[in-house]
């Protein structure tokens, strides 16, 4: 009969523990920067140039011709 | 086949239901069934049952088993397989063995999922009352002109896609 190669015998917590480290650092630094990167940094940058050239006076005027307000005609 | 198995109990032969008779030459598979009712259950999470799973041997395996208390060194390899059947049913690739019983459950769940379906569909029909006047689709085209005139979310939600100076979405 063939003999199989001898397993592992030692500190098989000790090599799942260093994976799963090694790979949930990975993974939970990769999910940062993709929200950081996909979501949050897009969405300063709409809030800033909204912004940016915003006349809120012109905005309410278009909102009271409109006939939204209770107010105001 | 159930003609022989018939015969046999009529004529109290072993070999149904008394799992002792365990020829060790044997593969674990010639005895077909176990009888249900034994305490012996082995699962991939509790290896090592309390009872062994042969437990009335006839001559042959009880001098096996008085060889097993001297030095091990001493049993040849079709022995030392032997008393590892009478100790266990399964080897453990036996016993880990994959199926096919996962299609048969998805299977099933696609079907009820599907039956649900057209139970939803039967409701809908014949027990759902009249949609209130908010949910037609005249009050729906009101709400949404004065969501835009109001100019809703108008950084990055409904009101930004709208273009006030061609008074239609944006491409």
């Amino acid at each position: 009969s063939g003999t199989l190669p001898k397993p592992q015998m030692h500190r098989l917590l000790a090599k799942r523990l260093r994976f799963h480290f090694v790979g949930a650092i990975i993974v939970s630094l990769g999910v940062a920067a993709s929200y950081k990167f996909g979501v949050a940094e897009p969405r300063k940058k709409a809030y800033a140039d909204f912004y940016r050239n915003y006349d809120s006076m012109k905005d309410f005027e278009e909102m009271r011709k409109a006939g939204i307000f209770q107010s105001t005609k | 086949m159930f003609f022989r198995a018939a015969r046999r109990l009529v004529l109290r032969k072993p070999g149904l239901g008394i799992r002792g008779i365990h020829n060790p030459g044997d593969t674990a598979h010639s005895k077909g069934k176990i009888a249900p009712y034994t305490n012996y259950h082995a699962q991939r999470s509790y290896p090592m049952p309390d009872e062994p799973f042969c437990t009335e041997l006839n001559a042959e395996q009880r001098a096996l088993k008085e060889k097993e208390k001297g030095s091990w060194t001493q049993l040849s390899h079709a022995e030392k397989v032997a008393l590892y059947r009478l100790q266990f049913h399964e080897t453990f690739a036996e016993m880990n063995r994959r199926s096919n019983e996962w299609k048969t459950v998805m299977g099933c769940v696609f079907f009820f999922c599907g039956f649900t379906a057209l139970l939803i569909w039967w409701q809908r029909v014949y027990v759902f009352p009249e949609k209130p006047i908010t949910l037609t689709d005249e009050w729906k085209a009101k709400q949404l002109q004065r969501i835009l005139d109001m100019k809703g979310n108008p950084v990055q939600g409904l009101a930004s896609r709208w273009d006030y100076e061609k008074k239609e979405w944006k491409k």
